[in-house]
């Protein structure tokens, strides 16, 4: 790891101006990401901001129909979370099986949707809810704030302070964990909400994406039995040592189907 | 070159450190603590994990900077003179150990689990071990060890 100056600002508005000020700043959350890839020389900022010290980002709300999540509130506080079990237990439960339970203890939900791993849990909660992500600069639909592979709608000194899940009526997530890193080879979110079914894909591709003919289906029949003989291509899905991209294509049915049942 | 103060099992302690400078760094060549052991400097295999503010953590993936002020525990704080915390005392009872190098941050991962969950079924802490990997016992001793220490530290 090369060295970098380390700043851990004790306001957000010292975070703005620590990161509008470096030359090639990061932001750090938990950094589960980020140390790792420090580590393999992968990033050398010449500035790492520490945003643990802005203990308002941590938390967890109700707010009516949504449940507000600071973007400082890490895997294991949402996973335990009794307003989340009871409103959105889905999501719970994807926080429960993201890494291990040291990761759960420092990784946080703002690290995992601004670094936008193509394996990470958390965007295709955020886009099958429909979810919003509140900056400091303004309020982002999830589904324009995850752009493609380790990329998002986010500029370099814009801080991600809490995201807003609607609540559904019925949703769960099913994840093909790699069995090493319990990243999601393939993980399906399908969730039935105020403005339809929406069915969101981590994993599989360069980004989280939605499958239109699953939802279409769903949308008439709430059931696994819907998403019988609806296959997704695997063009220009991901290919690497764990699984092909045809195999991913077909473990997105799979997963699909086993949430829609999951969901009941 | 930062400063940096921390409880480490219970004893306030200071030290100069680069920003670069993992918390493993800090406690095995700067405090001489070396029970907690390097594996895989990779996040993964858990022999590093110590408890900091309660919490387990893998201090190969925290840099020492980010522990300033906090409350560290690590594998040498938990025996009382000679005796053994009730973890510790059934890994050894219950051969939870082969050559012993995974075995500190075992027990440090295991007494996280007994505060979150008391009495964890086998399953429990098969799933709670995720994050810590042994390539002697096949683990079937360590879940022994964990599930009698649990029972120990109910009393």
């Amino acid at each position: 790891m090369y060295d970098f100056e380390y700043v851990k600002p004790g306001s957000l508005d010292a975070a703005k101006s620590a990161i509008a000020g470096a030359e090639d700043g990061k932001l750090m959350a938990g950094g589960m990401t980020l140390i790792p890839t420090l580590k393999q020389r992968l990033a050398s900022p010449s500035d790492v901001v520490d945003l643990g010290g802005l203990g308002d980002l941590a938390g967890i709300r109700k707010d009516g129909n949504s449940i507000v999540i600071g973007a400082m509130t890490r895997h294991a506080e949402v996973a335990a979370s009794a307003d989340v079990k009871a409103a959105i237990p889905a999501l719970a439960d994807l926080a429960e099986g993201i890494g291990d339970p040291q990761v759960r203890n420092r990784g946080t939900i703002g690290g995992s949707i601004a670094n936008n791993d193509p394996a990470a849990d958390y965007p295709a909660a955020l886009v099958a809810l429909g979810a919003t992500v509140r900056t400091t600069k303004r309020e982002l639909a999830a589904e324009d704030f995850f752009t493609g592979m380790f990329e998002t709608a986010l500029e370099d000194d814009e801080i991600i302070t809490e995201v807003v899940f609607p609540t559904a009526e019925k949703a769960a997530y099913a994840k093909f964990p790699n069995p090493a890193s319990r990243y999601a080879i393939v993980g399906v979110f399908v969730a039935k909400g105020g403005d339809g079914v929406k069915v969101a894909v981590t994993g599989a591709g360069p980004a989280v994406f939605r499958v239109a003919e699953m939802e279409t289906a769903l949308s008439g029949n709430f059931s696994a039995d819907a998403l019988q003989g609806i296959s997704v291509s695997a063009d220009d899905l991901n290919s690497d040592i764990h699984a092909g991209a045809d195999y991913r294509a077909h473990l997105v049915g799979v997963m699909a189907q086993r949430a829609v049942k999951a969901a009941g | 070159m930062a400063n940096v103060t921390m409880t480490i099992n219970g004893k306030q302690v200071s030290g100069e450190v680069e920003s670069r400078t993992l918390l493993v760094e800090f406690l095995r060549d700067q405090q001489r603590l070396t029970g907690t052991h390097v594996g895989c400097d990779t996040s993964q295999c858990g022999a590093c994990v110590v408890h900091v503010n309660g919490d387990s953590a893998k201090s190969c993936t925290m840099l020492a900077v980010q522990a300033d002020g906090a409350d560290v525990t690590t594998i040498e704080g938990l025996a009382k003179g000679d005796d053994l915390h009730p973890m510790q005392a059934a890994f050894r009872e219950n051969h939870g150990l082969q050559c012993g190098f995974c075995t500190p941050g075992m027990i440090m991962s295991a007494i996280d689990l007994v505060q979150h969950n008391a009495d964890p079924s086998e399953t429990e802490i098969r799933e709670w071990l995720e994050g810590n990997i042994c390539r002697c016992t096949g683990y079937h001793n360590i879940v022994k060890s964990i599930k009698a220490g649990a029972e120990a530290m109910r009393g």
